[in-house]
């Protein structure tokens, strides 16, 4: 799976969990950059993820992600 | 109802998609029942809610919500604060897992200390149950609680009293006996859920570790479905019937093309015992009072041999109606539910082929038609729906299918006669109407709630809110029981008047549709106007709200020769009768039992 193929699966999961299609993650997007994504959200985001890539987070890694570039890095490893 | 939400669903796509299907269920223009449902949670409960929402939308109702601070389920229900108690809930949902539990055995533990240890944590929850009712007045739900998922001694955990697995097997049947024990009180069987779902993946110390829920996210909706299905069972949106196909439904093969002899039903095959288990699952469905019919492309002639079966255990005379023709699916769907007297959308239709499925979906809007999969499939398929659930189980339910068969046979009695008058004379009647007793509460709560059709205000009470009303002075309550010829329907009417210097109200005026056209309107009316005229009302004022399905009783007031008054531009109306010095029976049909005013 590419990078691409990677962000092209995460843009409709963003796009569904915060139920909003004009929504186009990057390397650089953050919480601070799509208005609903609190804590709780937060919460459905990561086991959106998961499931649509067929793949577990570490406890670790959930928490020290800094941005959609990490999270996209951790995936491209756990995909392989 | 949404094909996502209904068993078997995809649960990653409803919470991947929840605003969307939020957003979809709030655009059905449907009218739903508005309720607040306050959730106590020993745990982060806010998917619980988000979910919980959904299927509620779903199955007809319109929660909001109360959610109390994380893991202050105890705290807020001993000590509840203004935003709490203004909130007024109409439901009370504690969620809580085990790690909830105060305090779990220790292998140094005497028996006697856990034994102590063990009546205290109860005491713990049950005064919080007492202390909820008796501030709230409303249906409390209470999680019981899932296995530990590790066992210090293995399977000893299971019977030594250290075991963890001991104890809150314990715990959980105190709580049964709670539940058993008082009214407007049940359990969410997290226990049975938990083992269902698979409790490794259920309790996986991920979730609670990283984000405190005591529940894997992944099952959220499955536990949301099964307490949805608690919910709008108390507030009467249980599906009342089934209406069930034949050929490769309740038996394999095709009986018109196969012969009776080679069907397959019985012990003979793998296959036969599967449909037999499916019978024998619908036999005990209609014990609950579940109204069973046959819908099926037959010669009436072939469903009844295949009925009468001998290795079968349902037979022709557990259906009510039996439509066996070669006529549309969603025509005789739509003539089942006529000669019921019940809505389309409480019977829930059982085929195996997918395409009449679809087009009874299509046809007959809100009609559930689920996808029951195999015929090893079709129990656990039914089931997981949950269209039946049975939160108040009265005497009346196990009658029930008599009642309607009485029904049938009545309306063969009808024909035998020269006029109506004389049809109704000749079914002896007898009401008993009296004011609100304990021995009917359970009955008319029920009825309160269900009733949609005939029904002039469509008010809705718990339980206990009926109970509140039945002690005060300035309520006037009737319910009427009706009993004939073949045999006692129970109780089908209920009365509700407020009563206000020389006039009553009637805030809830409904009647079963089963007993239609009977005069028993009237009946209840002669004895309200004899109980007003008892305590010095002159003046009675009825008022009928319109809803989607009330229409039927929109000129009501008007037969039982009341005024109109007002109209609204809604097409509410008010209506006003003045009660003459010494009110006459209006009816001579109905022999009438009543007490005292």
């Amino acid at each position: 799976m590419t990078r691409a193929d990677i962000y092209r699966k995460l843009d409709e999961v963003f796009q569904d969990v915060f139920d909003d299609e004009s929504i186009h993650v990057s390397d650089e997007t953050t919480a601070n950059d799509i208005e609903d994504w609190d804590s709780l959200e937060h919460i459905n985001l990561m086991v959106a993820v998961e499931n649509a890539f067929g793949i577990k987070f570490n406890m670790g890694q959930i928490g020290s992600l800094k941005n959609v570039g990490e999270m996209v890095d951790l995936i491209e490893k756990k995909v392989g | 109802m949404l094909k996502e939400l209904e068993y078997p669903f995809d649960a990653s796509a409803i919470l991947q998609r929840k605003k969307k299907l939020r957003r979809e269920l709030l655009a059905q223009k449907t009218a739903r029942l508005p309720k607040r449902i306050a959730i106590l949670g020993g745990y982060t409960t806010s998917d619980i809610r988000q979910m919980l929402e959904l299927f509620l939308l779903d199955q007809g109702i319109e929660p909001e919500f109360y959610e109390s601070e994380y893991n202050q389920f105890y705290q807020e229900a001993m000590f509840p604060e203004e935003e709490l108690l203004g909130f007024h809930p109409d439901i009370i949902y504690v969620c809580t897992c085990n790690r909830n539990v105060s305090r779990m055995p220790g292998l140094r533990d005497t028996p006697e200390q856990i034994e102590e240890m063990l009546r205290s944590e109860y005491e713990r929850f049950c005064g919080m149950w007492d202390h909820l009712r008796e501030t709230f007045h409303c249906p409390i739900l209470q999680n019981n609680m899932e296995m530990p998922v590790y066992r210090l001694m293995g399977n000893r955990d299971a019977w030594d009293v250290h075991g963890a697995v001991h104890y809150l097997t314990r715990l959980n049947l105190l709580f049964a006996e709670y539940a058993g024990a008082h009214e407007s009180f049940y359990l969410v069987d997290i226990n049975y859920l938990s083992a269902d779902y698979g409790l490794r993946q259920w309790s996986d110390p991920f979730y609670w570790h990283m984000y405190k829920y005591a529940v894997n996210v992944n099952a959220i909706p499955y536990l949301a479905s099964s307490v949805s299905n608690i919910i709008k069972s108390l507030f009467g949106k249980n599906k009342k019937g089934l209406v069930l196909d034949l050929d490769n439904t309740l038996w394999g093969g095709v009986i018109g093309d196969d012969g009776v002899e080679n069907i397959e039903l019985g012990q003979e095959t793998s296959v036969g015992q599967a449909y037999l288990e499916f019978q024998r699952y619908l036999k005990a469905q209609k014990d609950l009072g579940i109204v069973l019919n046959v819908n099926s492309k037959n010669d009436e002639s072939n469903a009844l041999a295949g009925l009468r079966h001998p290795s079968g255990v349902l037979r022709p005379e557990d259906f009510i109606v039996i439509r066996a023709n070669w006529e549309p699916k969603d025509r005789n769907f739509e003539e089942i539910a006529d000669a019921l007297s019940l809505l389309p959308e409480s019977l829930v239709f059982v085929d195996d082929n997918p395409a009449e499925r679809h087009i009874v979906r299509e046809q007959i809007p809100g009609v559930a038609a689920p996808e029951i999969g195999e015929v090893y499939q079709y129990i656990i398929n039914l089931d997981r729906n949950g269209y039946f659930e049975t939160t108040v189980f009265s005497g009346d339910d196990l009658e029930r299918n008599e009642m309607y068969r009485s029904n049938a046979q009545r309306r063969m009695k009808e024909k035998q006669f020269p006029d109506y008058h004389a049809y109704l004379r000749s079914l002896e009647m007898k009401a008993e109407i009296r004011a609100f007793e304990p021995m009917v509460m359970a009955r008319v709560a029920q009825l309160t709630n269900k009733s949609n059709q005939f029904n002039l205000t469509t008010r809705r009470y718990t339980k206990d809110e009926i109970e509140q009303l039945w002690q005060q002075p300035d309520r006037l309550t009737l319910y009427g029981r009706l009993s004939d010829c073949f045999g006692d329907n129970g109780v089908v009417s209920v009365v509700i008047g407020r009563l206000e210097g020389d006039t009553c109200h009637i805030d809830l005026w409904l009647m079963s549709c089963r007993v239609l056209k009977r005069e028993m309107e009237t009946a209840m009316m002669d004895v309200l106007f004899i109980k007003c005229r008892d305590r010095g009302i002159r003046r009675v004022l009825g008022y009928y709200y319109p809803t989607a399905k009330n229409g039927m009783v929109r000129d009501f007031y008007a037969h039982q020769g009341f005024t109109k008054i007002r109209e609204d531009a809604d097409g509410s109306t008010l209506w006003e009768y003045v009660i003459p010095e010494r009110p006459e029976a209006r009816q001579d049909v109905i022999h009438i039992e009543t007490d005292q005013a």
